[in-house]
C-alpha cells in the first residue's frame, strides 16, 4: 500500500486512516449517494418534473428526499459543530458573496433543470442503467462546464465541491 | 413488486444526507455533485481519486438499486433527447457558473444554512418551476 500522501488536498481529513481506506470509504459514500437518488425516485424525470409542476400535476413526493437530505446533513453538521469534530477537518460555513455570477448561475440551472428533469447527481446516476438520456445528458453537462470553465473562466472555485 | 411512497423519498433523502456527510468527513469539502464531477474535468485539480471514486461508487449504487428495487427502477423520460442536450449544456454551464447544484447548494449549502446557497436553491427552483410551467403549455 503507497503510504499517507497528505500533499495538500488529497484526502486530508480523517488522520488516523490510511489512504486507501479513505478511499474506499468514500466509494462506498458514493455508493449510498447513488442508492439514496434512485430509491428516493430522484432519477425518474417524470417524477422531478412533477414537483416542480406546481402550476399543472403537481407531484409532493420529492419534498421529502430534500427534507430527509437537509435535515440529515443539516443536524448532523449542526451536532458536529457544537461538539467540535476532533480529527475531522470540515468545510468552513462562511457564505460567498451573492453576486451577478451566482444568481444567473443558478438561473441558468433551474432553466436546464426543468428542460430535462435532470440535475448533475440523477444524470450520473442513470448512466448506471445505460439510459440513452444520460448517455446524451452527461456528455452535453460536461461540455457545458468545460465552456463555462475554459472559454468564459467562471468557475466558483471557492466552496461547493 | 414495491410501490414508491413517501417514505421512499424520506429513506433516499436520509441516505443522500448521510452519503454527504461522510463525503464531507473524508474530503474536508462540501460534496457537490456538479462540482465533484467538473472538477475532473480540470486538468490540474490535485484530488481527483476521491472525486472518480465517489462517483463510481454513485454510479455503481444506483445500478444496484435499479436491478434490485423495482420502485427504483422506474424511469419515465418526458422529453426528447434534443432538448436533453440543450438541457445538459444548461446544466453544465450553469452549475459552474453558479458554484452548485441541487447537492452541494441545495442539500450541504441549505442544510448548514449559508446564505449564498439559500439564495441559488430559491433561484434555481423558482426557474425550473417557471421553466415546467412553460414548456408543459406549449407542449415541448
Amino acid at each position: 500500500m503507497k503510504p499517507l500522501q497528505n500533499n495538500g488536498n488529497e484526502v486530508a481529513a480523517l488522520r488516523p486512516l490510511p489512504h486507501w481506506g479513505k478511499l474506499f470509504l468514500i466509494f462506498i459514500a458514493g455508493g449510498l449517494f447513488g442508492t439514496g437518488l434512485a430509491i428516493s425516485g430522484m432519477t425518474d424525470p417524470a417524477r422531478v418534473i412533477g414537483i416542480l409542476d406546481v402550476f399543472g400535476k403537481w407531484d409532493p413526493a420529492l419534498l421529502f428526499v430534500m427534507a430527509g437530505a437537509v435535515g440529515t446533513y443539516g443536524l448532523v453538521m449542526l451536532i458536529l459543530r457544537h461538539l467540535g469534530s476532533g480529527s475531522l477537518k470540515l468545510p468552513s460555513t462562511g457564505s460567498s458573496p451573492i453576486d451577478r455570477q451566482l444568481v444567473i448561475g443558478a438561473a441558468i440551472f433551474g432553466l436546464g433543470w426543468g428542460l430535462g428533469g435532470f440535475c448533475p447527481g440523477p444524470s450520473l446516476a442513470n448512466l448506471g442503467a445505460l439510459r440513452t438520456e444520460a448517455l446524451v445528458f452527461v456528455p452535453a453537462m460536461a461540455i457545458g462546464m468545460v465552456v463555462a470553465q475554459r472559454v468564459f473562466k467562471v468557475d466558483r472555485l471557492s466552496v461547493k465541491g | 413488486m414495491d410501490h414508491y411512497t413517501y417514505v421512499h423519498a424520506l429513506v433516499g433523502g436520509c441516505l443522500i444526507g448521510f452519503a454527504s456527510l461522510i463525503a464531507t468527513a473524508l474530503s474536508g469539502k462540501v460534496p457537490g455533485i456538479s462540482g465533484v464531477f467538473g472538477r475532473l474535468l480540470v486538468p490540474t485539480t490535485p484530488d481527483k481519486s476521491w472525486r472518480l471514486l465517489f462517483l463510481i461508487g454513485l454510479i455503481g449504487g444506483a445500478a444496484l438499486s435499479f436491478a434490485l428495487c423495482d420502485s427504483a427502477a422506474v424511469f419515465r423520460p418526458m422529453r426528447s433527447l434534443g432538448v436533453m442536450a440543450v438541457a445538459g449544456l444548461l446544466v453544465g454551464f450553469g452549475t459552474r457558473l453558479g458554484g452548485g447544484c441541487t447537492s452541494g447548494h441545495g442539500v450541504c449549502g441549505v442544510g448548514t444554512g449559508q446564505k449564498d446557497s439559500i439564495a441559488a436553491t430559491l433561484i434555481f427552483i423558482a426557474v425550473a418551476i417557471l421553466t415546467v410551467f412553460v414548456v408543459n403549455g406549449v407542449n415541448l
